[in-house]
């Protein structure tokens, strides 16, 4: 028998791992940098407002990379605008997550062949995460893609999947 | 008010060789063909004079003629030898209600124009970014940058029609 076998009758302790805990915190409270681009960024901040409310997941924009645990990449990446969006996420603190969203972003939309001023894609500089498709996305979609990274920091681990 | 007849006499008068042709038969409005190194004293005077009062540049642009001959270079590309650039002016008066367009032509090997900068103050990024996308130097211009492609851009004048884009930008590959 252990030393606190059944000890306690208080109904709020929880027992959990504490990488469950851990990546429920990190899920449950993404707070993204402020950043947008085009007019992927109104979809952005429609989906930040009250009809959408980005805030149920725990999502806020926040001022400074410093604060913020992940970047919406929400527009045309010109490649001016990509070696400032290059040093901004590497101020944000770890773990960080980025969303691609938009065709833009993604693979350079429809500046593929003649937009001699567009980044062909953000993955060619900082890796992403997620990738929500759409010219632009409607607000749906980036929920979706939000719930995917939400999944995705869920399952994550520091241990290897076979020992 | 003036029609563009009577704002092509008066400035024949007062400036003489510097006004070449006035082209009436494009679709547009007429457009006054002004030599290139003339333009700043041309233009102060149309800001100026009684009767003209030409306050307002409602744009200025720059245009690749590319009328010059075609060379292939060693890569197969085609550039453009010889031949002009050209800025074309759009003036209008608030107070007398009236508009007149300029250009001006200048060599695409050298192209120099005479910055407007200190008559209409809004030339200013219009005239950088003639000059950022076509590569046309303003003279006298206080502050002539590249205003949208990045500073170190070194790959040319992107709106030129003989324009190669480069590989890469900074570690960036540039082409799809």
């Amino acid at each position: 028998m252990g030393l606190l076998d059944k000890e306690f009758s208080d109904g709020n302790i929880v027992i959990a791992p504490v990488e469950d805990v851990l990546n429920w915190a990190r899920l449950s409270s993404i707070w993204q940098l402020g950043f947008g681009l085009a007019c992927c960024a109104i979809e952005m901040m429609a989906t930040s407002a009250s009809h959408y409310d980005f805030d149920r997941f725990g999502v806020i924009p926040r001022n400074t990379p410093r604060q913020a645990d992940a970047i919406i990449i929400s527009g045309t990446v010109t490649l001016k605008m990509a070696t400032r969006i290059k040093r901004l996420y590497e101020q944000i603190p770890d773990p960080k997550y980025i969303i691609s969203m938009g065709s833009c972003s993604n693979c350079g939309g429809p500046y593929w062949e003649h937009g001699y001023h567009v980044l062909k894609g953000i993955d060619r500089v900082i890796p992403v995460d997620v990738y929500v498709p759409g010219c632009p996305p409607r607000p749906e979609a980036l929920l979706e893609g939000l719930l995917k990274l939400r999944d995705k920091i869920r399952h994550e681990t520091l241990r290897k999947k076979s020992v | 008010m003036k029609n563009a007849e009577e704002i092509f006499e008066i400035l024949k008068q007062q400036f003489g060789d510097s006004i070449l042709v006035m082209d009436k038969d494009s679709p547009t409005e007429p457009i006054i063909n002004i030599a290139p190194l003339q333009i700043h004293k041309i233009a102060a005077f149309l800001r100026e004079t009684e009767g003209l009062k030409f306050d307002s540049l409602m744009c200025l642009s720059g245009v690749d003629d590319a009328n010059g001959t075609k060379v292939k270079d060693a890569d197969g590309y085609d550039t453009i030898q010889g031949g002009t650039l050209s800025v074309y002016y759009h003036l209008d008066s608030v107070e007398l209600r009236h508009k007149i367009t300029l250009k001006v032509s200048t060599d695409r090997e050298n192209p120099q124009v005479e910055s407007v900068e200190n008559v209409w103050r809004c030339a200013d990024w219009h005239e950088r970014e003639a000059f950022d996308m076509y590569g046309i130097v303003f003279l006298n211009h206080s502050d002539l940058r590249r205003i949208l492609m990045p500073y170190d851009w070194e790959a040319g004048y992107p709106l030129r029609k003989d324009y190669k884009n480069p590989e890469f930008y900074q570690g960036m590959k540039v082409p799809y």
